[in-house]
């Protein structure tokens, strides 16, 4: 049961209990619906963009643990910073949850590093990356929905 | 009130711990399933309850399935020599066991399929494009499967007609009442499953044939979930199609039957062309083969074919009847034990259940619950299971689902029991 305390470590399990950021955007200036249709889950991802910068983040939906929590910690993650920092974050992090070795530390993943246990269960990448399939898709601006299939 | 929260599962102390007597040799059985030995996850013995999806196969059926590769492989019906022959023979005898299976009249009216989703497909696409036209109706059940689903609103889109579904009730049981409803003389097809795929409820299906017929209409049954479980006998339901999958009664996947009554079979028109479907082609007029092969376009799937065959007999060596009683068993004991988990709900709660056990975890999301058990051995589904609309209508986003076949024992519904137990103690 190691890999399970790997997996659902305490930052993921307090993220899944208590989502940051978890309602609507009255001011997004985009909203995209992400699906998980092996599973069922789905979330709408709001952002309001502000020439370069992700002012506010917010989504809404349901899904598992490691879907909610992704949700959630990408949210606070990313609010404030810029559209290039994001797809640099998704990259780092889409690295993190398939085992490809990355170049940040630990350190420097921060929060993010809750998903590190997610490379040893290769059903569950989907789950972990769904929210930030849909938010790239936000951010692209050409889509009203993604699926991971 | 939502409708998930009317649904009031009875307490486990009022359930019998067995209501019918269990004579199955399970050991026995264990033994012909050689995947069962096999150790999972860090050496941990394999608790397979994802039988609703697909069953093990014993050592009968993959014996024969390397038997046919090792001495009789070749294209059937084409040939002269011997193995071509031999092919054909052993082809044709698994059509002679269905019949027989499913006490169908003539081996005409059994058509291979790939599976119980072609099979639907077939009869929507070539009897429905012929027979069912604008404005005409379409009445299906809340509790299919959605490959009961979409054919139909795939042939309601191209002819302009509608798709009606009658309602269940809050312990996932078909309202008749508001079935019969629904059936006028504008009802074309009524089409149901025989057991749910999501919920284990059976349907009582020789009378909402019988409604069906007195209505006019003709009826098709979605027997991936009755064969396993069920004795069926298609006279005495005198249902016109009945569909099924080999995969989910022992046998290998991609192979299904499609069972027909000849005269309706008779005037429907080919569905794919092809090799074998035919009698004689010209660039002028081609002529179509005899039923089945009319349905049986190109090269079959000679060795699944086969392979259910073989299945079938395992089946009815051990006798359906005794298999369904250690099922129920089950059943009912994996039921008593699970609803003494704080937190937990059974979704489908119906009187008549084949060895389906729908459950939802408070705090929980069914994917999580799917890892923490497979981490210990034990292979459950999660998720909508093919039945978003269900899903819907209990108002929940997706399920654990445990599923029971011949093979479980009391000792693996016990070890689902510890196993969901971790997964709280996971998210506690």
């Amino acid at each position: 049961m190691s890999d399970l305390r790997e997996l659902y470590q305490q930052v993921i399990l307090d993220h899944n209990k208590n989502p940051r950021n978890f309602h609507e955007l009255p001011n997004a200036t985009k909203s995209v619906d992400g699906y998980n249709p092996l599973c069922g889950d789905h979330y709408k991802i709001y952002v309001e963009v502000e020439g370069d910068t992700i002012k506010d983040i917010g989504f809404t939906g349901n899904g598992c643990a490691i879907s909610k929590a992704s949700a959630s910690v990408m949210s606070s993650s990313l609010k404030g910073k810029t559209t290039a920092d994001a797809h640099q974050l998704f990259d780092v992090f889409h690295k993190l949850v398939t085992g490809e070795p990355g170049s940040l530390s630990t350190a420097e993943l921060g929060r993010l590093a809750a998903f590190s246990g997610v490379s040893e269960f290769p059903a569950r990448v989907k789950c972990a990356t769904l929210a930030w399939h849909t938010l790239n898709s936000a951010l692209e601006g050409d889509k009203e929905m993604v699926s991971t299939e | 009130m939502t409708a998930a929260a009317q649904t009031f599962p009875r307490p486990s102390s009022l359930i019998p711990d067995s209501l019918v007597p269990d004579s199955l040799d399970v050991d026995r059985i264990r033994k012909d399933f050689p995947i069962l030995t096999q150790p999972v996850r860090g050496g941990r013995p394999l608790v397979y309850l994802d039988n609703a999806a697909t069953t093990q196969k014993p050592r009968q059926v993959i014996d024969r399935i390397v038997r046919y590769y090792t001495e009789e492989n070749a294209n059937v019906h084409r040939g002269v020599h011997y193995l071509s022959e031999t092919a054909t023979d052993s082809y044709e005898k698994a059509r002679t066991t269905v019949k027989r299976f499913i006490n169908a009249r003539d081996e005409k009216e059994i058509v291979f399929t790939r599976g119980t989703t072609e099979g639907i497909n077939l009869v929507a696409q070539s009897w429905g494009r012929k027979n069912v036209g604008a404005g005409d109706e379409i009445v299906i059940t809340a509790i299919e499967h959605h490959s009961n689903i979409v054919p139909w609103q795939m042939l309601c889109e191209e002819k302009g007609s509608r798709l009606l579904i009658a309602p269940v009730n809050d312990s996932g049981e078909v309202i008749l009442e508001e079935f019969e409803k629904l059936l006028t003389p504008r009802t074309k097809i009524v089409s149901f499953g025989h057991a749910s795929n999501a919920l284990g409820t059976i349907n009582p299906i020789r009378k909402m044939i019988a409604l069906a017929h007195a209505a006019g209409a003709i009826t098709l049954i979605d027997g991936a979930q009755g064969v396993p479980h069920l004795h069926v006998d298609v006279r005495d339901l005198d249902c016109d199609f009945y569909a099924f999958s080999a995969h989910k009664v022992y046998g290998p996947t991609g192979t299904g039957v499609l069972y027909g009554k000849e005269s309706i079979l008779d005037a429907m028109p080919p569905w794919q062309g092809g090799g074998d479907m035919i009698l004689s082609v010209s660039f002028e007029k081609t002529t179509y083969n005899a039923l089945p092969y009319k349905f049986e376009a190109g090269t079959p799937n000679i060795e699944g074919v086969i392979g259910m065959a073989a299945a079938l007999d395992y089946v009815s060596a051990i006798g359906i009847d005794t298999i369904a009683a250690h099922e129920q068993d089950l059943l009912h004991y994996a039921t008593k034990r699970l609803l003494e988990i704080d937190g937990l709900r059974i979704i489908g709660t119906a009187v008549e259940k084949a060895s389906v056990i729908s459950f939802v975890l408070e705090g929980v999301h069914p994917h999580d619950i799917g890892t923490i058990l497979d981490e210990q051995g034990i292979a459950i589904r999660t998720g909508h299971h093919c039945a978003q609309p269900l899903m819907l209508r209990f108002n929940v986003p997706a399920t654990g689902r445990a599923s029971f076949a011949m093979y479980n024992t009391r000792d693996e519904a016990d070890a689902l029991v510890a196993g969901l137990h971790n997964v709280i103690e996971v998210f506690r």
